[in-house]
């Protein structure tokens, strides 16, 4: 009874860190203070560096500065981020977002990663648990280990104990 | 002087194709030769064997030949032969002209094959370990090897003559080449991409001939070890490359090219802990084997990724047909893996059952699926645009703060396995045991995390902020365990030998060099992750500075002194000249700097940097405002990030000691009657 109590608590433990570790994992930023860095962040320059906008340090670059300074005129209105971004894809296509989007088809490039990870944590439980029902060999009569024998076993068990 | 350079061309690049052609006939011999000495028996095929084992080492002969002359070639301003003329030019340093070699497609490839090369002839002068395996073996190296020369000769030539006159001049190299670490980085990157064909021919040629017992998985974990220490290398010398050069105040973009050098590095993580797991309890065989096949194939499909122009890159190799070839070889490669994992699988059933969650076995099985669960991660990040386009018609960018998001609590978890592991038994662990040990590290690291937030981090306040926190405590949850199996197995050194603490570590080490080397590496990955926590807090600021002008980042005022230019053969370059001063008091003069190379006609930035432990001050000439004419200076203030490259060293050290033979056992005063036993024997 006391095993079994035992194991619903650990099992309680793990769920709920799981759950707190799931949260934690979908967070997104949140400060509203620094929107022209965050939203820097999210969009690639256009001049095919394949850079961050804020990050573009190409020498005369002719989309990077004209693109800081369309984000900061957007923040000057009062739209919200996902407008500014939107606006930003309208112009310059959808390669500008440096992340896909969650919606439609582009959501699966999010569900994927956090989907083989769910489906391999149950294929790991399951392995476990069909190993441990793996039936021992027969037993069949006991006969008395040989001095050769018993040096393998004892080699075998220094092996399995170690690292 | 013309007239004999335009014969000595022609002759060099007859050379060159010869050797090549060469190559590929012995490399061809020694993989049908060797198929055949396998498949039939007798002293024929002995003799038969050994001939295509002397074809394969003289194939390195032939390689060798090419490459050399190729670099000849760089070194006489060869600009007869077309690969020259695009990736050198007259004026190009010393260093750079030998890097010609690996800085473009077909030069690069023929890189490749000549590594390979060395790498069979190393494994061919050792048949004696084991010749039967090591004939398998060597003619699977053989195979690939075909396919490279078979590009070289016939898809990618490197010593293609130029059409009409000849060239006063080359095109250069690339300027981000232009580099000290880009004369080392390739290499390395490239020693542990080809080092893995090593461990895969092992593995495949086990399969194949159902090997009896263990051995090739200690003969396949050493050449691994060596490889994947080749790889770490080249993965973090591209990183420092990045962060110095590309000048945007960072060092992993997850650049489609990153990542190809970061998939196998992953699996190969993966397979030097699993491999553990068969050498220790005869389990896993089938994983293990699929590991390293896995591994061969992502180093394959990252060589791919990087010259068939299917994802755009700031590394990649010039669009080209090459990567019909790739698909081609993946395919061979995934048949002949397929086709002698069905016919022997039954060689590969596991010896024992697993007896408890709770064990290190099943830490190794969670280790696994994380590690593999990342690079699955990295490897649908890098093609979803690719796969974007088909299903949608449109690409996609899938960039940093999607693999940030993804990942990073991937990486949270391992670093948590990385603590638990060391901990658990094998078979089983109980609850008691596992509390025992695992209490002070819990208690370090929930101490060094309110500590943090008592001194103002706020991990609610932002995501990264709560993942750094996660990060710093993890690895102090890591490094108190390291350091408390380093301790209680120094102890019970000390408490036989009579040495004192340190010496019985150090003799503890010595004596399991791959558990305690181990051990080290994990240390190193623990810093390296510190050195990422750092980034929740970069700041960056930019501004035009004129003579005099003062800019604040952090405690740190930057004034500029002065701007100058210079010019050389190679390159016109313009810096300035900006003091740093600290608390009123100037501590620094940094010089940032930018180039503009001459034959390429291209510019490159040139960071100065400024490294502490605590932070790294990294300035970046921007150029000059197109109105003002006035410099722009970027300043980026980046914590930790010295950490990183303190964390690699330590990973090469540790990589290094789990290399190192053990020491012989010392053995102790026995109970009376009792014979002595060593304390612990190593492997």
């Amino acid at each position: 009874m006391r095993q079994l109590r035992r194991t619903f608590a650990c099992r309680q433990v793990l769920l709920r860190a799981v759950v707190c570790f799931a949260a934690f994992a979908f967070l997104g930023a949140g400060d509203q203070d620094s929107r022209f860095g965050a939203l820097g962040h999210k969009l690639m320059c256009v001049c095919s560096c394949n850079q961050v906008l804020l990050e573009c340090n190409h020498v005369g670059c002719r989309y990077s500065e004209r693109m800081r300074g369309e984000l900061a005129s957007a923040l000057e209105r009062p739209d919200s981020d996902d407008l500014v971004l939107q606006a930003f894809v309208q112009k310059y296509g959808p390669t500008v977002l440096l992340a896909p989007t969650v919606s439609g088809f582009n959501r699966l490039a999010w569900v994927m990663p956090y989907l083989a990870l769910v489906l391999g944590l149950i294929t790991v439980v399951f392995i476990v648990r069909a190993w441990k029902m793996r039936p021992l060999a027969a037993v069949g009569e006991v006969v008395p280990a040989s001095p050769a024998e018993i040096s393998r076993f004892r080699d075998q068990a220094r092996r399995e104990t170690e690292v | 002087m013309l007239s004999e350079k335009i014969l000595f061309g022609p002759f060099m690049s007859q050379i060159g194709s010869f050797a090549l052609l060469l190559a590929l006939a012995l490399s061809a011999y020694s993989f049908f030769a060797g198929t055949l000495a396998l498949v039939r028996a007798g002293v024929s095929s002995e003799r038969l064997g050994e001939t295509a084992r002397r074809a394969g080492v003289a194939s390195f002969a032939a390689v060798f030949l090419a490459s050399l002359v190729l670099v000849i070639a760089a070194f006489q301003d060869d600009f007869s032969i077309a690969y020259i003329f695009h990736h050198s030019n007259r004026d190009l340093p010393g260093p750079y002209k030998f890097a010609t070699l690996w800085s473009g497609q077909e030069g690069s490839l023929l890189f490749w094959s000549l590594l390979l090369a060395a790498y069979g002839l190393v494994l061919r002068l050792r048949h004696k370990t084991d010749s039967r395996l090591f004939a398998h073996a060597s003619v699977i190296i053989a195979a690939v090897q075909v396919f490279f020369l078979l590009l070289l000769n016939f898809a990618a030539h490197p010593f293609a003559i130029m059409q009409g006159s000849l060239p006063a001049d080359g095109n250069g190299l690339n300027p981000l080449l232009q580099y000290p670490e880009m004369v080392i980085h390739p290499p390395m990157l490239y020693l542990g991409y080809v080092g893995f064909t090593v461990p895969f021919a092992f593995a495949l040629g086990a399969l194949i001939m159902r090997y009896p017992g263990e051995k090739w998985i200690h003969i396949t974990r050493r050449w691994t070890m060596v490889t994947w220490g080749f790889l770490t290398c080249g993965v973090f010398l591209g990183a420092h490359w990045a962060y110095s050069v590309l000048g945007w105040g960072g060092y992993w973009g997850w650049d489609p090219v990153e990542n190809a050098s970061f998939m196998p590095w992953l699996t190969g993580t993966a397979f030097l802990h699993s491999v553990m797991m068969q050498e220790k309890r005869g389990m896993l065989k089938t994983w293990n084997v699929w590991l390293i096949f896995s591994t061969f194939g992502l180093s394959i499909f990252g060589t791919f990724l990087t010259r068939s122009g299917v994802v755009s890159s700031v590394h990649a190799f010039a669009q080209s047909s090459i990567g019909n070839w790739f698909v081609a070889f993946l395919a061979i490669i995934l048949v002949v893996c397929m086709f002698f994992y069905v016919k022997n699988r039954s060689h590969l059933r596991s010896e024992h059952k697993l007896e408890s969650l709770i064990s290190r076995e099943s830490s190794f099985l969670f280790n696994n699926l994380l590690f593999v669960v990342a690079c699955f991660t990295v490897l649908w990040g890098t093609l979803f645009p690719v796969l974007s386009e088909w299903i949608q018609g449109h690409k996609i960018t899938v960039g940093p703060p999607f693999f940030n998001r993804v990942m990073i609590p991937v990486a949270l978890l391992l670093l948590l396995l990385t603590a638990l592991g060391p901990l658990l038994a094998w078979r089983k662990t109980s609850f008691e045991s596992l509390r025992r040990n695992f209490s002070w590290p819990v208690l370090g690291s929930l101490a060094v995390g309110m500590t943090l937030i008592a001194f103002g981090m706020r991990p609610w306040e932002d995501a990264s902020y709560f993942y750094s926190l996660m990060t710093i405590m993890l690895s102090v949850l890591v490094a108190v365990t390291v350091f408390s199996e380093f301790i209680r197995g120094g102890r019970v050194i000390a408490r036989h030998t009579g040495q004192n603490i340190f010496a019985s570590m150090v003799h503890l080490a010595h004596r399991n060099t791959r558990r305690y080397g181990g051990y080290i590496v994990h240390f190193g990955v623990i810093v390296i992750m510190i050195g990422f926590a750092g980034s929740a807090f970069n700041q960056e600021t930019e501004r035009e500075m004129g003579y005099g002008d003062k800019m604040n980042i952090g405690t740190y005022t930057l004034a500029c002194q002065s701007y100058t230019q210079e010019d050389k053969p190679n390159y016109g370059s313009e810096w300035a000249i900006i003091d740093v001063f600290k608390g009123g008091t100037q501590i620094d003069t940094l010089y940032p700097e930018q180039r503009f190379y001459k034959a390429s006609q291209q510019t490159s930035t040139m960071v100065a940097n400024r490294s502490t432990m605590k932070e790294d001050l990294y300035l970046v000439y921007e150029g000059r405002n197109l109105d003002t004419g006035r410099p722009i200076i970027k300043a980026h203030l980046n914590p930790l990030v010295m950490w990183i490259w303190a964390g690699v060293w330590i990973m090469i050290a540790g990589t290094v000691i789990a290399l190192i033979p053990n020491a012989a056992a010392v053995r102790v005063a026995a109970p009376a009657r009792i014979q002595a036993e060593p304390v612990a024997t190593g492997d």
